[in-house]
């Protein structure tokens, strides 16, 4: 036994399919952009998850390391693992530039991380190739973003530096993939000049009568010396026993240490609410956008859908067919243009999410409150046309 | 026929739809948060890993001669160029002397002059005794005249006095030669101090060597204990390795390195641990050592050179090792996942020394034989469902 909706689909199924997948493909960019939304507030959430800290000590006064610039002496941590509650304590370094390989450049973050055992705050939590790091200089581990591979040589500054490890999904809150170096290579990165400001910067530094005297024969070399070194941080990545209470640890380094500390939340605080505010909220807005536009086409079709039929169902009001069987054919109808849209709209977000060049994070829940809204907007859409339809006159059947 | 016609329509919309319902099923169960984790995983075998360590360090030296003046003064002439060659005791270059060539000469004719006293004073002595030999003479024969009784008592005691003035003349010529000749060495030992002086404005080199460093020229002023050239021993070079204090005890002279110069990447050359310094790097928390090149280099490396230098520690008794990619760490706690028949296992762990090719010794936790996840494409917990692959996609073989 086939319905009066199933019979009428039946009748122009061609029409009502491609209608369908439109629909779908409609529904499929919506459920992009909610993706893309998700993406970014997840690539904020991975940076804080991956570097594996409990809490980020940082200069006073900043809202460091991946908001604003922060710069601590690298010796800091040693006081900051005698507090109490603290289990491991990592310096850290985060420096967004253009990594070389062998023919093409990548912007990255190039994170230097304190050499150590896997499982150290700063250390990728999980490779997919290769290994981590064991040499203190000069091995790298590439996310499989960069596009490098395990033994690729690539440049940074002036150093050469070997792919030992790959990661996957480890980038910065802008989604730029991470690059991961010892920490005194990266300490050395992020202060090194080309080699030609180095030999100006010495000759300027010889030219000054303050720098260069005869009397004191080791002072020009002195004065390089410590001009060329870099005892500096960007932050100290904290993890704590886990009895312990993050806020009261913070406390005490930020009262005793005299340094800023965040703890997991306000880093999220700062990160979602700030550093990527602007950015996601435009997404947002697009996407309620492109969300009431979609729910208006929906109506839309639905609506001339019913009202390329009227004469059929002045037709089936003539031979005495009851309002509830009409009705109930305009909204299964709707309700299975809906259904047909939804699927496409899944499929189609789910085979191109991979191609996006950053995230595009889709959530079961995202995809299950979508399917409520479009049945929801098909139902709402078929009342209008139903009562379109119950109110035709039978008469037009014969009339027009 | 209409109704074969609704047929062939219904099977037209089945065929459309369940393809597209199957797709459907695939986007959601086999993507996205509910798709199992593709991971790779490896066997705990138990054997033994040869740990080393890994340092960089710059080629010094091993002696550095700094040649130059011991008092403030001007070069007046250096005689060799960076690169040359040099053999002990040849003459590098030279102070202006100022006025110590004039102060010799004055020193000498001084001599001259000392000399000459001195032979006025034997001249001076031979007058004297003389006269004292005459004087005694005549005091004896008064004393047998006034024997005779014919010379008055007067004139005797004159010839007394007369001898003892000649005696008391004697004695002071005498007297006179001593401060003569005294002053003669004395001036002789001022000019051969001046000579000395003169000998140290030489700048001589101690070895046979290389010369590394020209860091005055002639006429310019130095101070003292500035150098003027730098000479090295080219046969004694080593590289000055710093070592990551973590894991780098077993450190020890002796032990074999390998040393790998930045200017030839790829081409290791062998080399020795001379010794790990006693006092290690404080601020940069690594510990220091010398690391000499075994057998020394025939061509000779820049001196400063950046060279990366691997040591290999003794190799480490047999025990379960795992790659280090197969360590997490959850809640607090280091440790690797367990694949076994019931599913994932998280097995705390405790590691002991690992290789620099990433294998870690466990020394608690797991056993031989056990599987263990190795890479996974997500995080994992302990309801991850997960596929075993041979290597994870996106990852080149």
């Amino acid at each position: 036994m086939i319905s009066l909706a199933g019979r009428d689909i039946l009748h122009a199924w061609g029409k009502f399919v491609f209608t369908g997948f439109g629909l779908g493909l409609l529904i499929g960019v919506t459920l992009s952009m909610a993706g893309i939304y998700r993406g970014m507030v997840e690539d904020a959430k991975v940076l804080l998850d991956n570097s594996g800290a409990d809490l980020w000590v940082v200069q006073q006064d900043t809202l460091g390391p991946y908001a604003e610039p922060s710069s601590i002496y690298d010796d800091l941590y040693r006081g900051i693992l005698g507090v109490a509650g603290v289990t491991s304590a990592a310096n850290a370094t985060y420096l967004t530039m253009q990594v070389r390989g062998a023919d093409s450049d990548v912007r990255a973050m190039v994170v230097g991380i304190a050499p150590g055992a896997p499982g150290k705050p700063g250390q990728p939590p999980y490779l997919i190739a290769g290994r981590y790091i064991t040499r203190s200089h000069y091995e790298a581990i590439a996310d499989l973003a960069t596009g490098f591979n395990i033994g690729d040589r690539i440049q940074i500054r002036r150093n050469h530096y070997t792919v030992v490890g790959l990661t996957r999904r480890m980038v910065s809150s802008s989604g730029d993939p991470m690059v991961f170096i010892p920490l005194k290579d990266a300490q050395e990165a992020q202060f090194l000049k080309d080699n030609d400001a180095i030999v100006r910067q010495r000759r300027r530094t010889a030219a000054n009568p303050a720098f260069n005297r005869p009397a004191v024969p080791g002072l020009l070399d002195a004065v390089i010396a410590s001009q060329s070194a870099n005892p500096y941080v960007n932050a100290v990545l904290v993890q704590l026993a886990p009895d312990h209470d993050a806020q009261v640890v913070a406390e005490t380094i930020r009262r005793w240490k005299r340094l800023q500390v965040y703890t997991r939340t306000q880093m999220e605080e700062i990160l979602v609410g700030k550093l990527i505010a602007t950015s996601s909220r435009q997404i947002g807005m697009f996407l309620v956008i492109l969300a009431v536009v979609s729910a208006a086409i929906v109506a839309f079709i639905i609506y001339t859908l019913t009202m390329g039929k009227i004469r059929e169902i002045a037709v089936l009001k003539l031979i005495g067919t009851r309002n509830r069987t009409i009705a109930a054919m305009i909204m299964q109808q709707a309700v299975g243009l809906g259904v047909i849209g939804f699927v496409v709209g899944k499929i189609a977000a789910t085979f191109w999410a991979p191609h996006f060049p950053k995230y595009v994070l889709l959530l079961p829940g995202d995809a299950m409150r979508g399917f409520i809204v479009v049945v929801l907007i098909c139902v709402l859409s078929s009342l209008v046309a139903i009562r379109i339809a119950l109110k035709v006159d039978p008469a037009e059947a014969i009339g027009g | 026929m209409k109704r074969l016609s609704r047929h062939r329509r219904a099977l037209a919309l089945i065929a459309v739809l369940a393809p597209l319902a199957a797709l459907f099923a695939y986007a959601a169960l086999r993507s996205g948060p509910l798709a199992p984790i593709p991971v790779t995983t490896t066997v705990v075998t138990s054997q033994s890993i040869v740990p080393s360590l890994f340092g960089i360090g710059t080629v010094e030296a091993r002696y550095t001669f700094q040649i130059g003046p011991t008092a403030a003064g001007r070069v007046r002439q250096v005689n060799v160029n960076v690169g040359d060659f040099v053999r002990a005791g040849q003459l590098l270059g030279e102070m202006d002397p100022v006025d110590l060539d004039e102060r010799i000469s004055a020193q000498a004719a001084a001599l001259e002059h000392a000399q000459a006293e001195m032979q006025a004073a034997g001249a001076r002595i031979g007058d004297a005794s003389a006269r004292k030999t005459f004087a005694e003479a005549q005091a004896r024969r008064y004393d047998q005249l006034f024997a005779k009784q014919v010379v008055s008592a007067e004139a005797v005691e004159a010839k007394q006095q007369e001898l003892r003035v000649a005696q008391a003349n004697l004695l002071a010529a005498e007297a006179g030669l001593d401060a003569a000749r005294r002053e003669a060495d004395r001036i002789s030992a001022d000019r051969e101090g001046l000579i000395r002086q003169r000998a140290n404005l030489r700048l001589m080199s101690m070895v046979d060597g290389l010369v590394i460093k020209r860091s005055a020229e002639p006429g310019s002023t130095v101070i003292a204990g500035q150098s003027v050239v730098e000479v090295i021993h080219p046969a004694h070079l080593w590289v000055h390795v710093r070592f990551d204090q973590l894991g780098s005890a077993g450190l020890r002279a002796g032990l074999p390195a390998e040393i790998v110069l930045r200017s030839a990447a790829g081409g290791a050359m062998t080399g020795q641990v001379l010794r790990v310094e006693p006092l290690a790097d404080a601020v940069t928390e690594e510990a220091l050592a010398k690391v000499i090149f075994d057998p020394p280099l025939a061509t000779l490396p820049p001196i400063g050179e950046l060279a990366e230098v691997s040591v290999a520690l003794p190799a480490l008794p047999q025990a379960p090792t795992a790659p280090n990619a197969a360590i997490r760490r959850i809640g607090g706690d280091l440790g690797v996942w367990v694949v076994s028949a019931d599913g994932l296992r998280f097995a705390p762990i405790r590691m002991g020394a690992h290789d620099l090719d990433g294998q870690v010794q466990i020394l608690e936790g797991v056993q031989p034989g056990e599987n263990v996840v190795v890479y996974s494409q997500r995080a994992l917990d302990a309801h991850s469902r997960i596929k075993i692959v041979d290597r994870l996609p996106g990852v080149a073989p």
